[in-house]
C-alpha cells in the first residue's frame, strides 16, 4: 500500500476537476433543466467519487457523494423536476465535498467538516416534493448503483484480460466505465437484466456482458456498440497526455531564455565574423532555438477558459443573493495564457466580475424603469492584441458616476476641486484604482469597501500588465485588462541616458516623439518641463534627473510618452535604440527596495540592463494628475468586435493606418542594413530574411526620400514568416470609430476613414504583405528565403 | 584539533578570509552595469551565465572610497541567501587551513566600519587575516559613517 499517498493524490486532483465540469454543469442543467446528458454526467461524476471515496475509506465523504448521488438519481429518473432550489442544495453539497477534498488534501483528515447539515438539506429536497411516481423509483435506483460496483469486480477478467487482476482499481484516468451502467444510464437496458447477466458471469458464463444480454434479447445491438465507444476514448486521452511538473516547464522555460541569449550573442559573432557556412548554420540554430522556444511556451499556455469556468458559478450565486438577472456571454475563452499569468490574473479577474454584477448590473426595478431588459448582460471577452491579450469585463449596467467619483476623491484628498473641470473622464474613472477608494453608498459583503480596484490594479501591474476602464452613462462599463502574453518575456524599447543602457516595458509606451528643438521642443510651465503633444500639454520627467545624473540639454532627445496609474506622462532620454523581446531577471531582493527598477535583464551585448518600472518613476517624480486626455470618447456596441485599435502611420504626406492586431512588433533598422535580394529589399533580422515592402512605393506616394539614418518598419509575422513595412514615421496608435468611412478607390487600401480629426487611409494588409512575399501566405518554404 | 578553510583576498593591502563552504566561485569580470540610486555600496550588476548578481563594493563596505571599476575586478561570489551575492575585491589570495588555535577575537584597537564586519583574526605566517562576516558584508543597507 505504500503507493497509497499517490493514489489519494490523484483522486484529489481527479476530483478537483471533476467538481469544476460539475459545477459548470449545474449552472446549466438550471438553464436547460430537460437536459438528461447534462444530469447523466453529473451523476456519473459523482459516483466516480462516490465509488472511490469508499475504496479509499474516506466514508464522511463517500457519505455526502452518496447522498447527493441520491437525489441527482431521483431527478434523473424523473421523479422529482430540477428546480433553483434543488441546483442551490446540489451545489452546496459540491462545495462540501470540496471542503472535505481540501481537508484531506491539507490535514490528511476529513474530520471538523460538517456535512450532516449538508446532508439534512439534500434529504429535505428530497422528500418536499409531493410527487406520486416516488414510490418505484427508489427501488431502481439502488439496483442501478448496486449493478456497476459489481460489474467492476466481473467485468475486469474479461475485458481487461491481458492485465493482472488486481484488488485496486486502476487510477481514475484509465478507468473505464462499466458496460452496464452506460446501457442502464442511456435506458437501452434494464438494472435487474444488468445485474442477473453479471451474476451470470460471476458463475462462470464465460461470455461478455454485452454478449450475454444481447443473446437474451435485453438490448439492442446499436445500444451495446454506442456503449462500446462511450468506453473507449477515456483511455485514448490518458494514453495521448502526460502530467508535466510546473517546475520543470519553469527550468525549461529559463532554459529557453538562456538559449535565446547566447544564440543572439552567437549570431552577432557569426556575422561580423561573415563566413558564408557558418553564417547559415547560425541562421538555422536560430530558427530551432526560435521554434523551441514557442514550443516550450505553447506547453505552459492553458485557455482563459481553466479560470472563466469557475466565473458562472460566481455570477449565478452572487446575482441570486442580490436579486438581479443577470447572463453570463463569453467571448474568446480559447485565447491563451501563460500559467502562472493565468492564475496571476484569476483573482483580479473574479474581483472585476464581482463587482460588476454588485455594483454595475441594476436590479430588475431600475433596469425596466430606465427601458433596458431586466436581464443585465456581463460580456466576458479575451483576445490578442500586438503581442498582449486583452481581457474585458463588460457589464450593460448604469455606468460609473464620474461627478460622484472626482466629488468622493478630492474629499479623500486624491485631487484638488481646481483640478476637476481640466480633468478628462476617463482620468478620474482612473481613480477608482487608488487604495482606500470606494464610492459605494454601502458597504456589502461582496464589494464596496474599498479594498480591491487597488489591489486588482497592483496584481496586473506586478505581471507587467496594465488596467483600464471605460463607461458610459446608462450603457456600462468596461473594464480591461492588458496582460503580456508570458511572464519571463516581455516586449520593451531599450533607451540611453547618460552612458547606460535601460529597458521599458512596451505596454506602457503610448508614442515617442522626436525632440528638434524647433519643430518640437519642451517649455517650462515655471520651472516645470512640459510638452505640447497635440495641444494638450504633456507633463515631463527627465530620466536623467530621476536617476541622479547630470541633467543634460532639451534638444536631440526624445519623449516617450508613457502610461501607468492612469496618468499620462513623458520620459525624457537621450535616445530611443529598439524593441526587443527580453527576458526578465529577479533583481537582488536588497535592490527591489530601490522602487526605481522591475527587474534586469540581460541585454543583447551581454550586459546587464536594467528594466525601468514606470509607475514607481511617475510616483516618484510627484506626478499631479495630468492634464493630458484624449478628445475621441471611445464608443462600444455592446455584444460586438469592440472599436478597432489602428497603428497610424505617416507615408510622405498621407496618413496610412493598420490594424493593430495585425501588427506584431516595431523596429527601427539602420538603412545601411537593407540588403537586395534579386529585386526585392531584405534586411536580416534575428535569423532570417526579412523582406520589406516601401508603403510609399506600394500606395504610389512617391516623394522625397526620407534622410536619416534608420527606416522605421511594422513587421507582420505568421507563421515562422515575417514581413516588414517600411513607413516613415509611426504617428499613433488610435482608436477608430467607425463613422465617416469610405471606401477605397485607390489600390492597396481598403477605404479611408477620419481619425484624429484626420483623413486617415486604411491598409489592405493582406495586399502589402503579397507585395514584400508573394509565397507568405503559401505553405511551402519561399525559396527565396532559404537561398539568400 | 579543529581546522577551517578560508578563501583568502585582499582589499587595500589587508588580508580578510571567508570560510570556503560559503564561496560559489571565484572570477574576474569586467562589465558592470551601475545602480543609479542604489546605496553606495554596490558596485553595479554583471552577468554571470545568465544569472544577474549583484556586487558589493567591500571598500565602501569598509569605510573606502569606491573600487573604478575600470578594466576586470576580481569578484568572490558568495553563495548567499538563495541568491548568490558578489564582493568586489583587489586581489584572491589562497585557500588556508587554519587551526581554531591560531584563532583570537578581533583587537580592542580595531574599530570603525571594519570592526562591524570582522568576527576575528587569525595569526599566519607573517601576517593577519581578518575573518568577514559574510551577512555583514554583503548588507549594502548597513549603516556607513
Amino acid at each position: 500500500m505504500e503507493d497509497l499517498g499517490e493514489i489519494v493524490g490523484e483522486f484529489l486532483m481527479e476530483s478537483h476537476e471533476n467538481l469544476d465540469q460539475i459545477d459548470r454543469d449545474l449552472v446549466s442543467l438550471e438553464q436547460e433543466p430537460d437536459s438528461r446528458d447534462l444530469i447523466s454526467r453529473i451523476f456519473r461524476a459523482i459516483h466516480t467519487i462516490k465509488g472511490t471515496s469508499g475504496f479509499l475509506a474516506f466514508s464522511r465523504l463517500e457519505k455526502l457523494a452518496h447522498a447527493g448521488e441520491s437525489l441527482l438519481s431521483r431527478l434523473r429518473d424523473g421523479v422529482q423536476p430540477v428546480t433553483p432550489e434543488t441546483i442551490t442544495v446540489l451545489l452546496v453539497t459540491i462545495d462540501g465535498v470540496r471542503a472535505l477534498l481540501s481537508s484531506i488534501e491539507e490535514n490528511n483528515t476529513e474530520e471538523g467538516i460538517d456535512i450532516d447539515s449538508t446532508i439534512e438539506r439534500i434529504h429535505a429536497q428530497m422528500n418536499a416534493p409531493s410527487d406520486p411516481a416516488a414510490a418505484p423509483a427508489p427501488a431502481a435506483a439502488p439496483a442501478a448503483e448496486a449493478a456497476p460496483a459489481a460489474e467492476a469486480e466481473a467485468e475486469a477478467p474479461v475485458q481487461l484480460d491481458e492485465t493482472p487482476k488486481r484488488a485496486a482499481p486502476e487510477p481514475i484516468a484509465e478507468q473505464r466505465q462499466p458496460l452496464g451502467q452506460i446501457l442502464v444510464e442511456a435506458g437501452a437496458a434494464q438494472p435487474a437484466d444488468v445485474s442477473s447477466a453479471l451474476q451470470q458471469q460471476i458463475e462462470g458464463d464465460e461470455r461478455k456482458l454485452g454478449t450475454i444480454l444481447l443473446e437474451e434479447g435485453k438490448t439492442q445491438p446499436a445500444a451495446v456498440s454506442e456503449a462500446l465507444q462511450a468506453q473507449t476514448p477515456k483511455r485514448s486521452i490518458a494514453d495521448s497526455a502526460i502530467r508535466v511538473d510546473v517546475d520543470l516547464l519553469d527550468t525549461l522555460l529559463n532554459m529557453v531564455g538562456e538559449l535565446v541569449l547566447a544564440r543572439n550573442q552567437l549570431v552577432r559573432g557569426v556575422m561580423e565574423i561573415g563566413d558564408a557556412t557558418l553564417v547559415r548554420s547560425a541562421q538555422r540554430l536560430g530558427m530551432i532555438t526560435s521554434e523551441l522556444q514557442e514550443g516550450i511556451m505553447k506547453t505552459r499556455m492553458q485557455p482563459i477558459e481553466h479560470i472563466w469556468s469557475k466565473l458562472p458559478r460566481v455570477v449565478r450565486d452572487l446575482s441570486n443573493s442580490l436579486g438581479k438577472q443577470v447572463e453570463l456571454v463569453m467571448q474568446g475563452k480559447e485565447t491563451e495564457l501563460d500559467r502562472s499569468l493565468l492564475e496571476a490574473v484569476k483573482d483580479p479577474l473574479t474581483h472585476l466580475v464581482r463587482n460588476a454584477v454588485d455594483h454595475g448590473i441594476e436590479d430588475p426595478e431600475r433596469r425596466t424603469a430606465s427601458g433596458k431588459s431586466p436581464v443585465g448582460t456581463l460580456t466576458l471577452r479575451a483576445y490578442h492584441e500586438g503581442g498582449h491579450v486583452a481581457v474585458e469585463v463588460a457589464d450593460d449596467g448604469a455606468g460609473l458616476n464620474v461627478e460622484r467619483i472626482a466629488q468622493k476623491a478630492v474629499e479623500n484628498g486624491l485631487l484638488r476641486p481646481e483640478q476637476i473641470p481640466n480633468m478628462d473622464k476617463r482620468d478620474i474613472m482612473a481613480m477608482v484604482f487608488q487604495p482606500g477608494f470606494s464610492t459605494a453608498a454601502k458597504v456589502t459583503n461582496v464589494s464596496g469597501r474599498g479594498v480591491g480596484m487597488d489591489v486588482v490594479k497592483t496584481n496586473i501591474e506586478n505581471i507587467g500588465g496594465a488596467v483600464s476602464v471605460d463607461s458610459t452613462p446608462g450603457e456600462g462599463t468596461v473594464w480591461r485588462l492588458t496582460i503580456p502574453l508570458t511572464l519571463a518575456i516581455i516586449q520593451a524599447l531599450t533607451v540611453d541616458c547618460g552612458d547606460q543602457r535601460y529597458v521599458v516595458p512596451q505596454v506602457a509606451v503610448l508614442e515617442l516623439v522626436f525632440i528638434d528643438g524647433t519643430a518640437t521642443k519642451i517649455e517650462y510651465a515655471s520651472g516645470a518641463p512640459v510638452y505640447r503633444l497635440r495641444g494638450k500639454l504633456l507633463p515631463l520627467v527627465r530620466l536623467d534627473r530621476a536617476l541622479g545624473f547630470e541633467v543634460g540639454g532639451d534638444q536631440g532627445v526624445y519623449i516617450m510618452v508613457l502610461q501607468a496609474d492612469g496618468r499620462r506622462f513623458g520620459l525624457v532620454v537621450d535616445r530611443v535604440l529598439n524593441t526587443e523581446e527580453v527576458v526578465v531577471k529577479a533583481l537582488n531582493t536588497r535592490l527591489k527596495d530601490i522602487g526605481l527598477y522591475a527587474g534586469a535583464t540581460i541585454l543583447g551585448d551581454g550586459k546587464v540592463g536594467l528594466i525601468l518600472d514606470v509607475s514607481s518613476l511617475a510616483r516618484r517624480s510627484h506626478l499631479a494628475v495630468d492634464s493630458e486626455r484624449e478628445n475621441v470618447v471611445e464608443k462600444r456596441t455592446a455584444g460586438g468586435g469592440g472599436t478597432e485599435r489602428l497603428l497610424v502611420t505617416a507615408v510622405g504626406e498621407r496618413r496610412v493606418a493598420i490594424p493593430l492586431d495585425t501588427v506584431t512588433r516595431l523596429e527601427e533598422f539602420p538603412r545601411d542594413r537593407i540588403e537586395h535580394a534579386g529585386s526585392r529589399e531584405v534586411v536580416q533580422y534575428r535569423g532570417q530574411i526579412l523582406p520589406l515592402v516601401r508603403l510609399s512605393h506600394l500606395l504610389g506616394a512617391y516623394g522625397e526620400e526620407l534622410e536619416g539614418d534608420t527606416v522605421s518598419v511594422v513587421v507582420y509575422s505568421e507563421g515562422g514568416k515575417s514581413v516588414a513595412l517600411v513607413v516613415d514615421r509611426i504617428v499613433d496608435i488610435a482608436e477608430n470609430s467607425t463613422t465617416a468611412r469610405r471606401d477605397a478607390e485607390e489600390d492597396g487600401l481598403v477605404g479611408t476613414a477620419v481619425i484624429q480629426q484626420r483623413v486617415t487611409e486604411l491598409l489592405d494588409v493582406r495586399r502589402a504583405i503579397l507585395a514584400a512575399d508573394p509565397n507568405f501566405y503559401s505553405d511551402s518554404m519561399d525559396e527565396m528565403l532559404v537561398e539568400a | 584539533m579543529a581546522s577551517r578553510q578560508f578563501a583568502t583576498f585582499e582589499v587595500a593591502g589587508q588580508l580578510f578570509g571567508v570560510e570556503v563552504h560559503t564561496v560559489q566561485e571565484v572570477l574576474s569580470y569586467n562589465e558592470y552595469t551601475p545602480v543609479p540610486l542604489a546605496p553606495p555600496a554596490v558596485g553595479g550588476l554583471f552577468n554571470l551565465r545568465g544569472q544577474v548578481i549583484a556586487a558589493v563594493d567591500l571598500r565602501v563596505q569598509l569605510g573606502l572610497a569606491r573600487q573604478a571599476l575600470q578594466g576586470p575586478v576580481m569578484n568572490v561570489i558568495l553563495r548567499g541567501d538563495g541568491e548568490p551575492v558578489s564582493l568586489l575585491v583587489d586581489k584572491i589570495g589562497e585557500v588556508v587551513d587554519l587551526d581554531d588555535e591560531t584563532f583570537e577575537p578581533p583587537p580592542d584597537t580595531l574599530s570603525g566600519p571594519t570592526r562591524e564586519l570582522v568576527v576575528g583574526t587569525f595569526k599566519l605566517d607573517g601576517r593577519l587575516m581578518l575573518a568577514l562576516d559574510v551577512n555583514q558584508a554583503v548588507d549594502t543597507y548597513r549603516a556607513t559613517t
